[in-house]
């Protein structure tokens, strides 16, 4: 993905081939740095968007939630932590809080009447799935989520990408209220130890 | 319960928690190490799964992010806003050493929980400038009580109490905040002067702070001057917090505070 390659190319300096560092970026931005925010807009649009997209479906409200994430990430930059976690996962913490709010509070507003069905509806984001198998990262994700067993994953994305509870998730996959959260953590074990993170 | 609440980390760290279930968690996550660092390993693995779902986004969205954060000034690290101590000696309290202050115990990235430290870490910062004698002002009432006359209002109750103690905290703009505790009484008023209004759709916390855990103490009525009993226990609580919320209120603190006081060193 072009978005993971150096993104000061045209810079004179030195041009090392190296990817930003997110948790530098990070810390100038929280010193007010928007052109060092501008390259970590740019090194983390795609999973932004993608996540918000993929929870809120409605791109245009996606958009609104990548950007409600982003000036969150902005506000909040001095007080990522890099002893508590990787940069990524903080900005996708907050994304994906974002989104969820979202799709609950939306559907607070208009009790959800499509019901499940969701499930078989095609996804719009399936247009951009070329751009996102061309990543051997997400690949090796994909690989490593088969690494679980079918109710464990199907937890595990109804609650991630769905923004269901897990409660909600439990019913809908007829397990017994209190299983699905076992399901949805073992499901994250098997995909945190699969992949090394998170150590 | 104990093992259950455990359980509920991957729930948590994929946002499958409802509203009460994640206030709960984040009150177990303060005082539970292993649930923290379980929670922060299995966020570094959700994140992942945004891997598969890489979407460009539409062409001007990068320019209306940028725009946007322009016009938004940063949060300071985790100084408390509106201390009136330029030169107290936990202003200055470094970002990055700030999670060693307080009762910090290694790593998470719940949200909740950094919140709840920002607040802690904020506590010690204001007890530092207290001990240089600009907040704190603990003020043993002289005159002896046995003259209380029958119809005390609370606030004269706790004023004229043998423990009273008075947290006065003036704000850059010329509001005030004086607290009043007693801990014989169990009881605390917060008497603001001049206070402006919170912002559109918010409004003012309090909060009482026992361990790690800060628990609502009621939500400020609107309008600049006003007498507030907390509720709760502000004889066993440790300090004393005043948070901006989304109306309503919260059950756990979401915002930097606009005052912190501990009572600790009083």
């Amino acid at each position: 993905m072009e978005h993971l390659r150096p993104v000061a190319t045209g810079g004179p300096d030195e041009g090392t081939p190296v990817a930003p560092d997110l948790a530098d970026l990070l810390r100038s931005a929280g010193r007010g740095d928007q052109q060092a925010f501008a390259q970590l807009y740019d090194a983390t649009c795609s999973r932004v968007v993608g996540l918000a997209v993929r929870v809120v479906r409605d791109p245009a409200q996606a958009e609104e939630v990548a950007q409600e994430a982003f000036l969150e990430i902005w506000r909040t930059a001095s007080r990522y932590d890099p002893d508590r976690g990787s940069p990524l996962s903080w900005l996708m913490t907050i994304t994906h809080r974002k989104a969820v709010d979202r799709v609950r509070s939306a559907e607070a507003a208009t009790r959800r009447d499509q019901g499940y069905h969701h499930q078989n509806q095609p996804v719009p984001h399936d247009v951009t799935a070329e751009a996102a198998h061309a990543s051997l990262e997400a690949h090796r994700v994909r690989h490593a989520l088969q690494s679980l067993t079918p109710v464990q994953r199907q937890a595990l994305e109804l609650a991630y990408f769905g923004g269901y509870t897990h409660t909600e998730v439990a019913s809908m996959l007829d397990l017994p209220v209190g299983t699905a959260k076992t399901r949805i953590r073992d499901g994250l074990i098997r995909l945190r130890d699969t992949m090394g993170v998170g150590s | 319960m104990s093992d259950d609440i455990h359980a509920l980390s991957g729930a948590y760290a994929v946002d499958a928690l409802d509203d009460i279930e994640r206030a709960q968690f984040e009150r177990h996550l303060a005082g539970c190490e292993t649930c923290r660092e379980e929670v922060a390993s299995l966020q570094e693995a959700s994140a992942l799964l945004a891997e598969t779902t890489m979407t460009p986004p539409g062409a001007d969205l990068r320019d209306r992010v940028l725009a946007q954060i322009a016009t938004v000034r940063p949060l300071p690290p985790v100084v408390p806003v509106g201390t009136d101590a330029p030169d107290g000696p936990g202003t200055k309290a470094a970002p990055r050493s700030a999670p060693d202050a307080g009762t910090s115990t290694g790593s998470t990235s719940a949200p909740g929980t950094r919140r709840l430290r920002t607040l802690l870490v904020a506590a010690a910062a204001v007890v530092a400038v207290g001990v240089g004698g600009t907040v704190v002002a603990q003020q043993p009432w002289a005159d002896d009580d046995t003259s209380q006359a029958p119809r005390l209002s609370a606030v004269e109750r706790i004023q004229q109490a043998s423990d009273v103690q008075t947290f006065r905290h003036r704000f850059p703009d010329g509001a005030e905040a004086v607290l009043y505790r007693s801990a014989s009484l169990n009881e605390a008023v917060v008497v603001t002067s001049d206070m402006g209004p919170a912002p559109e759709g918010k409004v003012f916390q309090a909060w009482l702070q026992h361990d790690d855990t800060m628990v609502s103490a009621g939500l400020m009525p609107e309008g600049p001057d006003n007498v507030v009993p907390l509720e709760g226990d502000p004889a066993t609580a440790d300090g004393f917090g005043i948070t901006v919320e989304p109306a309503g209120g919260s059950v756990v603190p979401s915002e930097t505070p606009v005052l912190v006081v501990q009572f600790a060193d009083a």
